[in-house]
């Protein structure tokens, strides 16, 4: 029995045909529609590599069934960058350098902009940390990690501001 | 992960009669049922999408002051509102000592309830588990007792209960409710997980089909708000499970405890309350010896793990004397930490 | 090396113009992007999903596979095994190359580790491929595993990658009998496992007797012949891409069992074959470090210096091949003394093979003596540091040779400096926070030698002026890209950004291996001769055409600076590469090198980076819970070519080694030999909360010796020095000394309150 859901990726509205119930939004974002920059590395939300938004919101996408996020919206790495521009996240993870094999990175990012979002954390690199330790990096480059979502938290809000 | 067919009802009606069919289970945020499935602990053969129903998703106000959390409320949204971390802060902390941002906002208030033993064996399914497959044995007995219960378990189980959450609902006096084919129902928050005895297998008090709809926190619990701590010991800063952690919630009157709850997690198959060291501390000073006597009660008869034991009992006692101390203006940088959680370095 | 002179004026003037600079990285904005491919991110067409079945026992025989019901699941295409597996042209109970362990490829049915692959299931989709595994419900006949290492211990020919097992010198018992002071203690370390957060991962497409695959791999040219080896065909007829690996720490440099596995796979069923293990499947078939326990005997005269050091270590092994954690080679390395004896014993554990994992033998061999030298100056009453100094070794202390450079004695200033070590009180116990916390200082030594490999480089300057440069690099995250970039365009006199860099290929010239902290040396080395090879040739293109300004100048007398040659000595006489080339009519000019350690440096001078790791913890007085609030390292490893790049391993080092200090255990189930933690969740490595407060310092070292760009590597070293740092720390705190890593609060409880 074949499923039909509706997502909106990247802003792109597309409707998908599932013939197994049993995909994962991690899966069906990698394998079948090849948006690769998301990473899988447990598969058990134990590392935070797959760190999408849905809705707005960080989620783990190994851990979450695809049918059952029928009508969401889902923003993934590749969608950050708007109009050639890097996002503040983006630009400030190079800076500080807050990656090293960069496998974990599309998750710490998308992780930072949830975190952000979700502004509980606000300029202390204390809340920050704890904020981000849901993704795990082993080449552990979390003081640049750190230094980037410190300085990502101030532009955006300069950038709120000014709007 | 075995074939399953997926439905995702919109009315609670219709869930229900869903739920009840055989082979059924209920998928909310998927954080623990789904990862289960993928170690092959769980074969649901109908997964049954409780994320559509109407109203659970939210969280009402009582005019007394008591808080009704919909089933579905997101574990991040319960703790990230100002109006509860004011009114439940240890909830609020609690809440906020587990897992990941990620898995938070993934995972629902009920299904944190519902969440299985973290136990290896259980999630294993190639290791002896009687709680897994009935009458197979329990490979934890043998094995290195550190992540096990101190308290409450039995020849069949020592898995301990992994929430951080249930451990303040305990002490907070939470109430369960469950929808189920004979209409609705409710039990208090600390007879909803059973002890192993020689039955582990069902785990808590749900019977099949049934539903947890709502987690209900009566109006007498926001008087502890002045005293309250969540803390937990763990082998990693963040992201880890307790190894030992402790609610402590306290009502000062007059310089003299007029009411303490204190329940405990990481230690038993259920999260543990405290009553007979909430006897003992009823009317006495907040005090190192009143918190010291207090911790002794808690783990009287454990047995299993002797350093955890004492880590327990000192657990206890500092949370207590946290709580006394004063809630946290806010929850503090790293939840549950006795670790200051300050702003440091950069 | 190259038979190519370099010419002679560039070198120095070119120092400094793009190496050393705190350049980005240059593949920053494909990994932020998400758009840098690791080998699981492709797709070719018709591609089928493999997934591997392995043993929940750790010894004897698969008695059955349900290969029937495993294909009745819908989309599951074949199912390998031992009864149906193609035959292979090499044979994995040999060992036909050097850096080659033997394996189990499905040759027969015994099981010799938990987590062996014993089946491989293909599949339409990754979903059914995976329930497919899960149906082969395997039935063994198991016997009792040999676990831990209380087994019996055998004498070892070689440990790490062929370094004796015994090295000694003077007479240790003479030496312990005369000393006024005798010190002993035996520290444990569990076996750990490297987990990158990338699994190891195959994308596998024959297109005849060709092999195209993708996989993250640490040495990319010599896992290809390999491959060809296994497979029975040429080395170039095996394209192996590796462009961007998401970790290797050692466990992707040399082919394991699921690589070999899913190219044959693809090769049996004639579709590409995507195998990606999982996270559980990390825990076995692709090594780890092995478990040691390690005694130490320290002989100390009246002054406070060696009159014996002994080190011995046991350490596990496979049975089925020997990888043996070198873990008293330190001892070899680092203290001067009459008598040192470093000796090492193995046992045989029915587990898989250990291997190589950053910094092997240092990072657990510095963990154990450095512990040990905490405890000898605290049994001297001597400041750690002091006492490190005390006992320097001036020149090689098993050899005499003197040191090819050794600014340790700057890295302990440096970063006592920093850190703010200066009043730190003896005894134990002696400090708390604010807060009431316990707080401890500790330091250790770090060291790690600093090896090169065979490399190999092609540097091609194109008719625009800019230049292509080709080697078989591999970035790992040590920023390879980016770092073999700036010496790319030193050697080419070029800016940065008119040097395209293309590696992480097989088929390109050979870089040798990403491992030993020697990658940035070897294959840098080659490149920069690769460059002035070129130029070389371009500068006698020009010196000898009339119409040239450079005409006459002579090869010698020519400089190479943004992409133009000019004059010694006159800047205004000269011309761009682009110009000289489009008058020789040339579309482009290659050059090639080699990059090699002198042989003769080899044997004169002792190598090695060194560095002094200080760490401050926070110990709740009563419960133990740990946290390391602060940890500076000052390290000197020759010449750094990107500072902020150094900077980031050398930090992330150093978090190996706080977790090593605090984390990091595979807990072993002695009864069924598996490992009861083989996730991200229970097997711990820090989060970011775990690190308030860590800072390098690059402590300045030049270095003529090791190779001419004065290269030693970062890669490694951070991970050494750094646990001990943390275990002395937390008896500077609580006056526990824990001797079994990792530490954890509970081991706490009974020297607490």
């Amino acid at each position: 029995m074949s499923h039909t859901l509706n997502l909106t990726i990247n802003g792109t509205a597309q409707e998908v045909t599932l013939d197994d119930p049993r995909v994962t939004l991690l899966d069906l974002l990698r394998e079948r529609l090849h948006l690769t920059g998301t990473k899988k590395g447990c598969d058990r939300g134990q590392c935070g590599a797959c760190t999408v938004l849905v809705n707005g919101r960080r989620m783990n996408a190994c851990l979450a069934l695809a049918l059952s996020h029928d009508g969401a919206e889902i923003t993934t790495i590749e969608g950050l960058a708007q109009g050639g521009e890097l996002h503040p996240v983006q630009a400030a993870f190079i800076e500080h350098d807050g990656m090293q094999c960069g496998y974990c990175t599309p998750g710490q990012i998308m992780s930072a902009v949830g975190l952000i979002a979700e502004a509980q954390a606000g300029a202390d690199p204390e809340r920050i940390r704890e904020g981000m330790s849901g993704n795990i990096c082993r080449c552990a480059a979390y003081a640049g990690i750190t230094a980037a979502v410190l300085q990502a938290t101030e532009t955006l809000t300069e950038e709120a501001e000014r709007a | 992960m075995k074939p399953f067919d997926y439905i995702r009802p919109e009315r609670l009606g219709q869930a229900l009669s869903e739920g009840a069919k055989p082979g059924s289970a209920y998928l909310a945020g998927g954080t623990n049922l789904l990862d289960l499935m993928k170690t092959g602990a769980a074969r649901p053969e109908r997964l049954v999408d409780i994320t559509r129903l109407p109203g659970l998703d939210r969280w009402e106000w009582g005019k007394d002051g008591g808080l009704r959390i919909g089933a579905m409320v997101r574990n991040s949204d319960a703790a990230h509102d100002p109006d509860i971390a004011a009114a439940f802060p240890a909830m609020a902390e609690a809440l906020l000592s587990g897992a990941s941002g990620q898995l938070r906002n993934a995972a629902t208030m009920g299904g944190n309830v519902m969440q299985q033993t973290r136990c290896h064996f259980f999630a294993d399914p190639f290791s002896p588990c009687n709680r897994r497959a009935p009458g197979a044995g329990c490979a934890a007995q043998g094995s290195d007792r550190r992540g096990f219960a101190v308290l409450g378990g039995s020849d069949a189980c020592i898995a301990t209960h992994p929430s951080d959450l249930c451990v303040a609902l305990a002490a907070l006096d939470a109430v369960v409710e469950i929808a189920g084919p004979e209409g609705l129902r409710e039990t208090p928050l600390t007879d909803f997980h059973l002890l192993p005895g020689t039955g582990p297998e069902g785990h808590t008090r749900l019977a099949p089909g049934e539903l947890i709809i709502a987690l209900r926190l009566p109006a007498a619990a926001a008087g502890f708000r002045h005293h309250a701590r969540y803390l937990k010991l763990r082998d990693r800063t963040s992201f880890a499970f307790a190894l030992v952690s402790a609610t402590a919630l306290l009502r000062i009157e007059d310089g003299v405890i007029a009411e303490a709850r204190l329940a405990l997690g990481g230690v038993a198959p259920k999260p543990w309350r405290a009553t007979a060291a909430e006897a003992l501390l009823q009317g006495a000073r907040p005090d190192a010896d009143s918190f010291a006597r207090a911790a002794e009660a808690a783990l009287q008869g454990a047995a299993g793990h002797d350093a955890k034991i004492t880590l327990a009992k000192r657990l206890a006692a500092r949370a207590l004397t946290q709580a006394a101390r004063g809630t946290p203006a806010r929850v503090p940088a790293l939840p549950g930490s006795v670790h200051s959680g300050e702003t440091a370095h950069v | 090396m190259s038979d190519a002179t370099p010419i002679a004026t560039a070198l120095p003037q070119r120092m400094g113009s793009n190496a050393g600079q705190r350049t980005t990285r240059r593949d920053g904005v494909l990994k932020v992007t998400g758009t840098a491919t690791y080998a699981a991110d492709n797709h070719p067409q018709g591609l089928l999903h493999a997934v591997f079945a392995c043993a929940t026992i750790a010894r004897g025989r698969v008695t059955d596979l349900d290969v029937a019901a495993a294909k009745a699941h819908p989309g599951v295409v074949e199912v390998m095994t031992p009864a149906n597996r193609p035959p292979l042209s090499a044979d994995p109970d040999s060992k036909p190359m050097p850096f080659w362990f033997r394996t189990q490829v499905f040759q027969d049915d015994r099981v010799l580790y938990a987590g062996q692959p014993i089946a491989l299931v293909l599949a339409e989709t990754l979903e059914a491929a995976t329930e497919g595994a899960a149906r082969l419900s395997p039935r063994y006949a198991a016997e009792a595993p040999r676990i831990g290492l209380d087994e019996p211990p055998y004498a070892p020919k070689a440990v790490g990658i062929g370094a004796p097992a015994k090295v000694s010198k003077g007479d240790i018992e003479a030496g312990l009998a005369a000393a006024a002071q005798r010190l002993e203690v035996t520290i444990e370390t569990p076996a750990q496992y490297h987990n990158a957060m990338e699994p190891h991962a195959v994308v596998a497409e024959w297109q005849g007797d060709r092999l195209i695959i993708d996989t993250p791999n640490q040495a990319p040219v010599m896992a290809a012949a390999a491959f060809a080896a296994w497979f029975g065909i040429a080395p170039q007829n095996v394209l192996l891409r590796t462009p961007f690996l998401g970790g290797g720490f050692g466990s992707k440099a040399i082919l394991s069992a699921p690589q070999i596995l899913a190219a044959l796979a693809a090769r049996m069923v004639g579709r590409p074959v995507k195998m990606v293990l999982t996270r559980a499947q990390m825990f076995g078939p692709v090594s780890h470090r092995g478990a040691t326990r390690q005694s130490l005997r320290m002989g100390l005269d009246s002054a406070g210096h060696f009159t014996a050091l002994a080190h011995h270590t046991i350490a596990e092994t496979a049975s089925f091949d020997e990888f043996i954690e070198a873990a008293s080679t330190p001892s070899r390395l680092l203290y001067a003394s009459p008598a040192i004896s470093t000796t090492h014993e193995a046992v045989v554990n029915d587990i898989g093979l250990p291997g190589p994992m950053r910094a092997p033998g240092e990072a657990s061999g510095t963990a154990a003596l450095e512990v040990a030298i905490d405890i000898a100056a605290e049994a001297q009453g001597m400041d750690p540091i002091d006492f490190r100094l005390a006992n320097y070794a001036e020149t090689d202390p098993m050899t005499g040779n003197p040191y090819s450079s050794k600014a340790l004695r700057e890295c302990f200033a440096e970063g006592a400096k920093a850190f703010g070590w200066a009043g730190r009180p003896l005894a134990p116990r002696q400090m708390t926070d604010d807060r009431g916390m316990r707080v401890g200082w500790g330091m250790g030594t770090a060291n790690f030698p600093c090896p090169m490999f065979d490399a190999e480089a092609r540097a091609t300057l194109r008719a625009d002026g800019t230049a292509l440069v080709e080697t078989s690099l591999i970035d790992m995250g040590q920023g390879a890209w980016t770092a073999l970039a700036q010496i790319a365009a030193d050697a080419l006199g070029l800016d940065l950004d008119q040097v395209e860099m293309r590696g992480g290929a097989s088929d390109l010239p050979n870089a040798g291996v990403a491992g030993g902290s020697g990658h940035t040396a070897s294959a840098g080395l080659a490149i920069e001769v690769a460059g002035s090879d070129t130029l070389r040739q371009l500068a006698e293109i020009a010196a000898a055409d009339p119409a040239s300004p450079l005409h006459g100048t002579g090869n010698a007398g020519v400089v190479a600076r943004s992409g133009r040659l000019h004059a010694a000595g006159d800047e205004g006489r000269g011309e761009t590469y682009a110009e000289i080339l489009a008058r020789a009519g040339k579309s482009a000019l290659t050059g090639s090198g080699k990059g090699a350690r002198d042989p003769k440096a080899a044997s004169a001078y002792a190598m090695q980076s060194h560095g002094a790791v200080f760490a401050e913890v926070k110990v709740d007085p009563e419960l133990g819970q740990i946290r390391v609030s602060r940890l500076v390292g000052a390290f000197a490893a020759g010449r750094i070519i990107n500072p902020r790049l150094a900077e980031s391993q050398l930090n992330g080092g150093m978090i190996w080694g706080l977790s090593f200090a605090l984390l990091e255990k595979a807990e072993m189930d002695p009864r069924s030999g598996r490992i009861l933690n083989a996730d991200l969740g229970e097997y711990h490595v820090p989060v970011n909360a775990d690190v308030p407060s860590v800072q390098t310092l690059l402590v300045h070292e030049d270095d003529p010796h090791v190779n001419p760009l004065g290269i030693k590597g970062v890669g490694e070293i951070g991970t050494t020095g750094t646990a001990a740092a943390i275990a002395n720390a937390v008896w500077h705190a609580t006056g526990v000394r824990v001797t079994r890593f990792p530490i954890r609060l509970d081991d706490l409880m009974e020297g607490l309150a």
